[in-house]
């Protein structure tokens, strides 16, 4: 029998949020820890958390697994169980919503700020807007984020100040179009990012790099962002 | 953009800058500072003063003294507001942190009025 335990409240019912011991029998099989949540819900309907794809594409079930920040579906038992436990908590440092479910309105905002999207100021071709291969592959590291706040939520500067620091899934993000051929707003967006909060609360703690589950390497994205600014002003 | 008012850097990459470029001259600084204090065993005060009379020398102690207090300064202020946030330690937390921002701008004035009169004192 696996131990489990979960992150459980409810702000309608609890006054505060409290772990609840949990023996899950996995039949000696190396689940997903979202296949051991979705018994849990079997024998509990009101334990809450979110889901959908259960293949690591959409995102939805970032959680915090024995302290380790991972999506739940593609995490199995055997890489976060230590001593036949485990502990499964929201995502650190933003509002519970209930249970596993957080509030990720401050981490939305945050990618909102980077404006993520094409900018091009020139008119639009007759057909499309043409990369070379070797341009196109500038964006390989950058485009595979699912935005599932694994990262974001596992920085320590983040957490401190999620209102002003962009913290890394936004900040890739950001180099995503900074490094992107056919993207004219480059200059634009730089001088958004040039103030002591948004790009520079980064210490490179690299926390996010550890937890991506995507295998990708924020703090670098944010290195070569600070390399832009740094030339822009000098 | 975020601005601060109390944060005397235009921008971040202004403190970032500061903080690395003070960096090098500190450890030039100290390398310089061992390398005398190692090459002589016996030094005593009179080598020392007459390390000092070089004005280069004092120039370039001052600079150290001035990028310590720039990178004491950055840190500290990036330190307070990390910590001592609403979010952190709840409403009156702009205030506690306005006055320990006063408190680190008058030790560090302080310290480098001091530390030039030190330089130019030996
Ligand atoms: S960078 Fe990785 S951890 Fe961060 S949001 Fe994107 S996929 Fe998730
Ligand atoms: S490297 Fe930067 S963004 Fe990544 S966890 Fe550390 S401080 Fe946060
Ligand atoms: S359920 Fe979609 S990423 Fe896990």
């Amino acid at each position: 029998m696996l131990q489990v335990s979960l992150y459980r409240y409810n702000p309608e019912t609890d006054s505060e949020p409290f772990m609840q011991d949990l023996e899950v029998d996995t039949g000696g099989r190396d689940l997903m820890v979202l296949d051991v949540l979705e018994m849990i819900k079997a024998s509990d309907p009101s334990v809450t958390f979110r889901r959908s794809c259960r293949e690591g594409v959409c995102g939805s079930d970032g959680v915090n697994m024995n302290g380790k920040n991972g999506l739940a579906c593609i995490t199995p038992l055997s890489e976060t169980v230590r001593n036949n436990k485990l502990v499964v908590r929201p995502l650190p440092g933003l509002p519970v919503v209930r249970d596993l479910v957080v509030d990720l309105e401050l981490f939305y905002q945050q990618y909102e700020k980077i404006e993520p999207y094409l900018q091009n100021h020139n008119p639009a071709p007759a057909i499309e807007r043409l990369q070379s291969p070797e341009e196109r592959a500038k964006l390989d590291g950058l485009y595979e984020c699912i935005l599932c706040a694994c990262c974001s939520t596992s920085c320590p500067s983040f957490w401190w100040n999620p209102e002003r620091f962009i913290g890394p899934a936004g900040l890739l993000q950001s180099y995503r179009f900074l490094a992107d051929s056919r993207d004219t707003a480059t200059e634009e967006r730089l001088a958004k990012l040039d103030d002591p909060y948004s790009v520079f609360r980064c210490h490179g703690i690299q926390n996010c790099v550890s937890v991506c589950p995507k295998g990708l390497n924020p703090t670098q994205a944010i290195g070569k962002v600070r390399n832009l600014l740094l030339q822009r002003a000098t | 953009m975020v601005t601060a008012v109390t944060n005397f850097g235009r921008s971040g990459v202004a403190d970032w800058l500061v903080q690395r470029v003070g960096g090098v001259i500190l450890l030039l600084w100290l390398c310089f500072a061992g390398a005398i204090l190692l090459g002589n065993p016996d030094l005593g005060y009179q080598e020392w003063k007459a390390v000092f009379e070089a004005t280069w020398v004092r120039i370039f102690s001052l600079a150290a003294l001035l990028s310590l207090a720039a990178h004491a300064w950055v840190g500290l202020w990036c330190t307070l507001t990390d910590y001592i946030t609403p979010r952190l330690i709840g409403a009156h937390a702009n205030l506690l942190r306005g006055v320990l921002v006063l408190v680190c701008i008058a030790t560090l004035f302080i310290y480098v009025v001091w530390g030039i009169q030190i330089i130019w004192g030996i």
